[in-house]
């Protein structure tokens, strides 16, 4: 199916079951242990051995020599794998550094080998015997340092630079300015669930249960690191214990279980030792971001410019976090810049709105600091800066923005009316006590997204796609939606996802999975009712599907009688025309936070939470609101902990465990409140719905700096917001 | 983990010889701190003499009026105890302070005592360590240095003592009991249980190979509002980045450890003379000859800030 023109009535519309709070079907199996995860195929595996990975100790140069006989010998090891015995291997489409490194190390716990024992415990036991001797190169670890070597590099969906009017002229007239530079750290995804891999060959066939996002582009490149053909790559991914963007690729315990089976003859697993989850995987890059915005007096934006730079591997990305700046406020006079320069850490890539959720970090508190400066309560500040039209191309317009109704909605559900603009001046006790707001913004994308629907003669209709359901709840929309679609009741949906052997779908990422997928399902759910039709001798135009009945006149007949005993099966998927060119699809919120800060201590700790978001038609608002909340408390680990730390000397990031690398807990969470606005997306999809999941977290992180600016005075530009960075200037204790 | 033999002790004077005559023999109590570590083969024991068993978890009141706490006894229940909490009110919220409630129901008085830094280059094999590997080097200095030691620190290493309890046992002038391989018990004032780290950080305690500590001694209370305040990045679930442990006298007068800052719970008795003058002249004693990395120099002014707090709260 194409879809090229704005959808119209369609039967998603009915609301039966779109729309509805409805618990996760996959709940049951999670809360009782039985949902399969990767690890675990105990049901379709037996006898596995089990592999650990060897991360290198340096962060760039070569291996000298690498001596395995001792780790041969110790006891239940089976075999070890290197670069110098795996074969010759190719490198993933995605993938930036090698996921098995030698004689070339180029980044520290690049995986360099795979000992594979009879047992995990003689398998690590086995790792610790592996002797390797390494040459160190000189490697670049600073972004500071080499940022000014930083060359235009295209961030995901965008040219390097734009430029619209005369920035320079217009921000040197402007007689209200803002020039001001701020950080976001490098950050892990820390997700529950490392990177998990199962690998089984039957003679040149290759199975893979793992823990991947993108099953497709999974199949792709490990068909093309190991030369085989796709056709003999099977990838299955029934749960993901979260991912994140972190599980999108292809990685080293994948591969490396793959090599390890095949060289054993019999099925490996290999869990990524979470010690080795910061340095050896992906992670959202460190960022330095340049902000100049003039105004008028009256607080028009008459200039704005955003410069950011970050660092990669050479043929690494670059963070992309100027891209919300050529789209949220109007300004007639406008400069981005991306620069990126090289690093010799590990691989930067997707993390939760890459690029967005990092330039949204900066460019909110610019926001803020340029309110103030002009003497403007923020929230007006942004609703006279709004703008219909992409500022840079005015001829798109959005297809939906309710900026300025998330913003009054959230002002009057918050009691922003209450707040003192004028910092440090609300205590409780020993608290002092800010609020702060900042507006939400992720583009919607689309990706072109297939599924098998069969009806069977009990009336089950089983939906069979490729689309992985991350902790987001994949598997209850789409239930939802063919149970919509098919006018039948939840119970009577079967979904089975996460199977390279199933139609291509968009997988789980850029928060275009949600309406994508869906919008899949419902085009083979859409062929599936013509053929139903035609089976029933109904005119597919005029039936109805409800109640487990197919009706039109005075006709009714059981929707099973259709499937007879072959059963019916129908597959499509949703192709996506240029109506994302013609419009700019985005999703957007407001967030609100109130913090109380430690007069003594600094301590920071959010008292409250709101978002109000505007995403188009929500699916389902109990895993809708599930992802919002979620993401707001990411934002408050941006906001107030999470950093990986680089040891600049040595090149890696130092706090790579969870004991180290902290994210908030349950205590550092307060009430969390979030309301959709009513909105419905014609322009996105058949389903009429948009992104949430990474609409969430954008803003969060600013919304606190602002809340801490309110209640001490002091603003913090570089993140995260530790004590340490406040102390200077808080209150003398009494 | 290397591989490693394992046995359940019957007596303590017995756990203790097998342990001085067994090579790379160690105790296991909770297991909470050793077990991570032989994971990580940062601890390689050859074998381990289980503890648990020893009866060594009772809480019983001395003669002196004062309180026997067991080596065993878990920090959940020590610090629920009702005499601990209306007497020892410092001990009780140091613990709870701490880890996890699942950690505190497995960790024990004497395991709490003896846990090992979490200086993250410790936490490296990779990384030179003369705490894990005497000699190597030390790569804290120079490198990422928020959580280590601004006092008492040596050229070799910075790392600071994790314990919440251990601080609050200073502050109360609890006593280490113990039992000596070749048979006699002796006690050790908590002030010279830990080392600093001098030349040889890998040495930590007062203990001698072998040594098994039975018990943990609080002497009779002394009355006044006990404070423990802990200040971390997170709201819980985090190791200090520095705690006051205080008690308190209506006159003022009074005792104060500080966690976070040093290789030991901090505390320097004279300094406490100046406790009604406030938190400054007393600040300014403890931390005299502070030699903070550009990274934790902010311990200095936290450390005044939070000890004014807890002056201003015990005051009420
Ligand atoms: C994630 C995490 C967070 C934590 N957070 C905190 C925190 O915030 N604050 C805090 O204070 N602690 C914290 N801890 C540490 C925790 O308190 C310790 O792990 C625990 O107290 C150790 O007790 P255990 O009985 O498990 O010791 P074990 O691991 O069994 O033993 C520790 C050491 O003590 C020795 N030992 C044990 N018993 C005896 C004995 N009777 N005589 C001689 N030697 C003995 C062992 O040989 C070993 O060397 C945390 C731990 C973890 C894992
Ligand atoms: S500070 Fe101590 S524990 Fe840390 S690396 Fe240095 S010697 Fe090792």
């Amino acid at each position: 199916m194409k879809f090229e023109t704005a959808a119209t009535t369609n039967p998603i519309d009915q609301l039966k079951v779109i729309g509805k709070p409805l618990s996760r079907i996959d709940g049951p199996l999670k809360t009782t242990g039985m949902a399969p995860y990767a690890y675990e195929r105990h049901d379709v595996v037996s006898n596995p051995a089990y592999g650990y990975v060897v991360g290198s100790a340096i962060a760039k140069g070569r291996i000298a020599s690498i001596d395995l006989g001792k780790a041969k010998a110790a006891p239940g090891v089976l075999a070890i794998i290197t670069a110098e015995n795996a074969g010759k291997l190719g490198k993933g489409d995605r993938n930036t550094a090698k996921l098995l490194g030698g004689p070339e190390i180029e980044h520290y716990h690049q995986a360099i080998a795979l000992v594979v024992a009879d047992s995990f415990e003689q398998a690590r036991a086995g790792a610790e015997l592996v002797h390797v001797d390494y040459v160190k190169a000189e490697g670049a670890f600073d972004l500071e340092a080499v940022k000014d070597t930083g060359k235009p590099r295209a961030p995901f969906g965008g040219p390097a630079d734009t430029a619209v009017g005369d920035f320079d002229r217009a921000f040197a007239a402007a007689p209200v300015r803002l020039d001001a530079t701020y950080t976001t750290p490098d950050q892990a995804h820390a997700m529950m669930e490392p990177h998990a891999s199962i690998a089984a060959w039957n003679g040149d066939k290759l199975t893979l249960w793992t823990s991947n996002q993108m099953i497709a582009w999974g199949v792709g490149d490990v068909a093309k690191t190991l030369d085989i053909p796709k056709e003999n790559v099977r990838l299955v991914s029934s749960f993901v214990g979260g991912g994140f963007g972190g599980k999108l690729f292809l990685r080293s315990d994948a591969l490396l279980a793959a090599l390890g089976a095949r060289v054993v003859g019999r099925p490996v697993k290999v869990a990524l030792q979470r010690p080795l989850m910061f340095n050896n995987t992906t992670h959202r890059p460190a960022t330095i971001q340049r902000i100049r915005i003039g105004a008028s007096r009256d607080g028009k934006i008459t200039a704005i410019g955003h410069e950011e730079w970050s660092g990669n591997l050479p043929d690494g990305r670059a963070e992309g976090a100027v891209s919300q700046t050529r789209l949220l406020y109007a300004g007639a006079n406008r400069m981005t810049a991306t620069r990126l320069a090289a690093l010799d850490l590990a691989e930067g890539n997707a993390m939760r709105a890459p690029g967005e959720a990092s330039g949204m970090m900066a460019l909110e508190i610019a926001i803020d600091e340029m309110a103030e400066k002009l003497g403007l309560d923020p929230i007006e500040f942004r609703i006279l800066n709004d703008t219909q039209i992409d500022p840079e191309r005015p001829t798109r317009p959005f297809s939906q923005r309710q900026l300025t109704e998330c913003f009054r909605t959230g002002a009057e559900r918050f009691g922003w009316s209450k707040r003192d603009p004028r910092p440090g001046r609300v205590r409780d006790g020993r608290w002092m006590i800010g609020i702060g707001t900042a507006a939400a913004f992720r583009n919607n994308l689309v990706v072109k997204s297939a599924a098998r629907v069969r009806l069977d003669r009990s009336g089950i209709v089983t939906v069979e796609t490729d689309m992985t359901d991350i902790g987001t709840g994949s598997y209850t929309i789409i239930a939802q939606t063919a149970a919509e679609m098919m006018g039948v009741p939840l119970e009577k949906v079967v979904v089975r996802l996460g199977d390279s052997t199933f139609p291509v779908s968009s997988g789980s990422g850029g928060q275009f999975g949600g309406n994508s997928s869906t919008a899949g399902v419902y085009a083979a759910c859409v062929k599936l009712r013509e053929a139903v039709a035609q089976k029933l001798g109904f005119n597919s135009a005029e039936a109805e599907f409800a109640d487990g009945e197919v009706r039109a006149g005075n006709r009714r007949v059981p929707l099973a009688e259709a499937a007879a005993d072959a059963g019916l099966t129908a597959e499509d998927g949703v192709e996506f025309g240029d109506l994302d060119k013609k419009y700019q699809q985005s999703t957007f919120g407001a967030h609100f936070v109130e913090v109380g800060v430690d007069a003594a201590t600094a301590e920071i700790r959010v008292r409250r939470m709101l978002a109000v978001c505007a995403a188009g038609r929500i699916l389902n608002p109990k895993t809708a609101r599930s992802q919002v909340i979620g993401a707001m408390t990411m934002g408050v680990g941006a906001a107030l902990m999470e950093e990986l730390v680089v040891d600049k000397r040595k090149g890696f990031f130092v706090n790579h465990d969870l004991a180290a690398y902290e994210v908030p807990v349950h205590a550092d969470i307060p009430r969390q409140e979030m309301f959709f606005l009513d909105e419905t997306d014609p322009m996105s999809s058949p389903m009429k719905a948009k992104g949430v999941a990474e609409l969430g977290i954008c803003g969060v992180a600013s919304a606190v700096a602002n809340a801490v600016y309110n209640a001490t005075g002091v603003r913090v530009r570089d993140y995260p917001i530790t004590l340490d960075k406040l102390l200077e200037q808080m209150p003398d204790v009494g | 983990m290397k591989s490693f033999t394992y046995e359940r002790a019957r007596s303590p004077a017995e756990a203790a010889a097998t342990a001085a005559r067994t090579e790379g023999a160690r105790f296991i109590a909770g297991g909470t701190n050793l077990l991570d570590l032989m994971k990580l083969e940062i601890e390689t024991p050859a074998h381990l003499i289980d503890v648990n068993g020893l009866s060594l978890d009772k809480i019983e009141s001395t003669p002196e009026g004062g309180l026997r706490i067991g080596a065993l006894v878990r920090n959940t229940d020590l610090a629920a105890d009702p005499r601990v909490r209306r007497d020892y009110g410092v001990l009780s919220r140091a613990l709870v302070a701490g880890a996890s409630g699942q950690l505190r129901n497995k960790a024990t008085t004497a395991g709490n005592l003896l846990q090992r830094t979490r200086c993250p280059y410790f936490y490296d094999t990779n990384q030179p360590c003369n705490k894990r590997r005497p000699g190597s080097g030390c790569a804290a200095i120079g490198g990422f240095s928020r959580q280590h030691a601004v006092v008492g620190a040596s050229e070799a290493c910075i790392a600071t003592h994790p314990s919440d309890m251990a601080v609050a046992m200073r502050v109360l002038d609890a006593t280490v009991e113990t039992v000596r391989p070749d048979g006699p018990a002796r006690t050790i004032p908590i002030a010279d249980f830990h080392h600093l780290p001098g030349n040889t950080p890998d040495v930590e305690t007062a203990l001698s190979p072998g040594e098994l500590i039975t018990a943990v001694t609080l002497p009779k209370p002394v009355g006044g509002a006990h404070i423990y305040r802990k200040v971390r990045d997170r709201a819980s679930y985090a190791f200090a980045l520095v705690s006051v442990a205080a008690i308190v006298q209506r006159d003022g007068t009074g005792r104060v450890a500080l966690g976070g800052v040093a290789h030991k719970p901090w505390r320097i008795e004279s300094a406490e003379t100046q406790l009604p003058r406030g938190a400054r002249a007393v600040t300014a004693q403890l931390l005299s000859g502070a030699k903070p990395t550009r990274e934790n120099a902010f311990k200095l002014p936290l450390v005044e800030r939070t000890l004014g707090a807890v002056l201003a709260e015990a005051k009420g």
